[in-house]
């Protein structure tokens, strides 16, 4: 399994921004192929949402790109089992994006055991934050899958450096207050927040939550180490855009940040 | 020096720092929303323990929601079922049901907070009808989320909303219910965090929620106790309530989880029964009873009542069943719709529909009651209902 925190702080080190999209697992039948052609696109690690019923911190996009997975009998597992070995053939790390009631259900240890089996270097549970994260990411961090945190505007300056000292792999720093989806522009929060965090921590700090293009990404990337994108890439998969055609968004954005 | 005795922890007492009652509770949200929850905590243990706000709060209880609600003996009823029935009457309280006790709890204290604006969530629309209420009274806004099939079996409190000046926005994802409206009511405070209090509508959600919902629904417990001694020269034997979330229950169970003789019963549909069929999981902040599939996806409920067609339940219900100091059992929809007449044509109330599970429970179990005093909390009236039980009653009623 590829070291998520490692792997991110080399790409760091070289001079390199991080790229970080998002696939919806099970969303069709190609959704795998996606996960290799954002490795083709230059991605430095990939995020795979196992779809939940109730996703509190997801927009339109992501809940319609839910619906359809789970419509299609997608279930964690199924999800788990299509990544098995393929982070280890495209080299780059992948990390899971769920709701911690999957989690739970399936049960921490199992959970943690079950990713490590499939190669997948981390987890982002958006409803779970840092003061409910102890028995999961103790869990997480005895199997090697690095439990990313979230910190968001909201947050108080004494709890940055908590969330950063608990949090694996990266930061994540959500850049406005809002849930995923769209957005025209980039929030006036986003790079605020990532210089609040640079300035408390040495991990990867990078951005998500509505960086919706090339140009945002740049924008975001000009304080953050990188950026996460997910529902600009999901809206045009779920709009009918071939995998050749999401992938090429992808790299248009890869092009913006590498400057 | 012996050690004095340490008096145990009172059954419904405050929940851990952590929000738990038991293993059950807690905080699980999304980081933008923490700081938010741990604001509500303080600003609510300071007002709680403000002389000001309680009488503030017992000023509106009594000179706008007509508190104390009256208890209402029935005697016809009560001769078909060979017990004592006794109704606390929330029905009878300003907008129908028990909901206003805690919409005024805390949109009084959303405005202490420097809140303007109010953002609910409503199934049967009681709720967001309360919060329309509140709002209107204390000059803030008001938004409510409503899943669409509510807002069609409930038209008739949309347009109540409406007309309190609030606006009524569908929820259009999943099941189009409660759970669906919470939902959506959750994203919605995230986007809008700074000048926004979420008047969440139940015992439900993170901590502090719960816990302050439940002390603002006290009231309830605390005048049928006294109410019911003043009446019968007794405490009741059962005393019944409907759970949805599980707000009116934890009301009333709260005058009487002290006295050990006195058994709860909290009344579930069937198919939104989260104690009765669910295990333990985490939805919508909490950590409680669950109705979901094997890999943690909440089901979807199906009750005729769409204030009780949620999936979850309160923690602090589900630490009660735990301990066993209160029993959780279910009622069909069949069941609850010959409760809703049998109330209707015996005594002249009309229930709302989920209260009338609470009376379905005590008809089918009567045998085991025989001669007992039994208090349900009649916790709304039904006209909100009246149209949705014609149109299942057509052509059956002679
Ligand atoms: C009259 C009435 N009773 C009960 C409920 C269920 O809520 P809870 O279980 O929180 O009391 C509702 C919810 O809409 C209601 O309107």
């Amino acid at each position: 399994m590829i070291d998520l925190e490692a792997h991110l702080r080399r790409r760091r080190a070289e001079g390199r921004k991080l790229f970080v999209p998002y696939v919806s697992g099970g969303l069709d039948g190609e959704w795998v192929d996606l996960v290799r052609a954002f490795a083709d696109a230059g991605a430095d690690a990939i995020e795979v949402g196992i779809p939940f019923s109730d996703p509190v911190m997801d927009g339109p996009t992501i809940q319609e790109a839910s619906v359809r997975s789970l419509e299609r009998g997608t279930t964690p597992h199924t999800v788990v089992a299509e990544l098995r070995g393929v982070s280890d053939e495209i080299g780059v790390p992948l990390i899971v994006m769920t709701y911690y009631n999957i989690v739970f259900r399936a049960g921490h240890r199992r959970f943690a055991q079950e990713l490590a089996e499939a190669s997948i270097s981390g987890a982002i549970l958006p409803d779970l934050p840092l003061e409910e994260v102890g028995p999961w990411a103790e869990a997480a961090d005895e199997a090697g899958v690095a439990t990313v945190l979230l910190a968001a505007p909201t947050a108080p300056d004494e709890r940055l450096p908590r969330i950063c000292e608990r949090s694996r792999g990266f930061v994540y720093a959500v850049s406005l207050l809002g849930v995923t989806g769209e957005r025209q522009s980039l929030a006036t929060t986003a790079v605020g927040m990532a210089e609040r965090l640079k300035a408390v921590t040495d991990r990867p700090v990078i951005i998500g939550i509505g960086i919706s293009n090339a140009e945002q990404a740049r924008e975001a990337c000009s304080v953050a180490d990188g950026i996460v994108m997910a529902s600009a890439l999901m809206r045009l998969r779920l709009d009918g855009a071939s995998v050749q055609e999401v992938a090429a968004a992808a790299r248009k954005v890869r092009e913006a940040i590498d400057g | 020096m012996a050690l004095a005795p340490s008096s145990p922890a009172p059954v419904m007492g405050n929940p851990s720092d952590d929000g738990r009652f038991g293993r059950f509770g807690g905080r699980f949200v999304p980081e933008t929303l923490v700081p938010a929850c741990q604001e509500l905590e303080a600003a609510f243990r300071d007002a709680w323990g403000d002389p000001t706000f309680r009488a503030e709060f017992d000023h509106l209880l009594r000179t706008y929601a007509n508190r104390p609600s009256l208890l209402s003996e029935c005697t016809r009823l009560s001769e078909q079922l060979g017990l004592r029935l006794i109704l606390k009457r929330e029905d009878l309280n300003h907008t129908g049901s028990h909901k206003i006790n805690n919409v005024l709890g805390q949109a009084l204290l959303a405005k202490r907070m420097g809140k303007t604006k109010l953002i609910a969530e409503t199934g049967a629309g009681q709720h967001g009808v309360a919060s329309a209420t509140a709002a209107a009274l204390l000059g803030l806004e008001c938004v409510v989320y409503m899943g669409e099939v509510d807002m069609v079996r409930q038209s008739l409190n949309v347009f109540r909303m409406k007309l309190l000046g609030a606006e009524v926005r569908p929820a259009m994802s999943g099941s189009r219910t409660l759970k669906d409206a919470v939902n959506e009511a959750m994203r919605a405070w995230v986007s809008d965090i700074a000048d926004t209090h979420y008047l969440l509508g139940s015992v439900m959600g993170p901590h502090p929620y719960p816990w302050m919902v439940r002390e603002f629904h006290r009231v309830i417990g605390d005048e049928a106790r006294e109410q019911c001694r003043e009446l019968t020269g007794a405490d009741p034997d059962v005393v019944v309530a409907c759970v949805g979330g599980g707000s009116n229950a934890a009301g009333i169970f709260s005058g009487f989880a002290e006295l050990p003789s006195v058994r709860l019963v909290g009344v579930e549909p069937a198919g939104g029964a989260a104690v009765g069929r669910g295990v333990p999981g985490v939805v919508h902040g909490m950590l409680s009873y669950l109705m979901q599939d094997e890999f943690g996806q909440v089901q979807e409920a199906e009750s005729v009542s769409a204030g009780l067609d949620y999936p979850g339940v309160g923690p602090e219900h589900s630490h009660l069943a735990d301990i066993g100091r209160a029993e959780y059992h279910p009622v069909n929809d069949d069941e609850v719709i010959e409760a809703f007449q049998l109330m209707a044509r015996t005594e002249g109330i009309i229930p709302a529909l989920e209260c009338a599970h609470a009376l379905a429970w005590i008809s089918r179990e009567r045998a085991s009651m025989k001669g007992q005093t039994v208090l349900m909390n009649l916790s709304g009236r039904g006209d909100k209902d009246v149209a949705q039980v014609q149109s299942i009653l057509d052509g059956r009623l002679t």
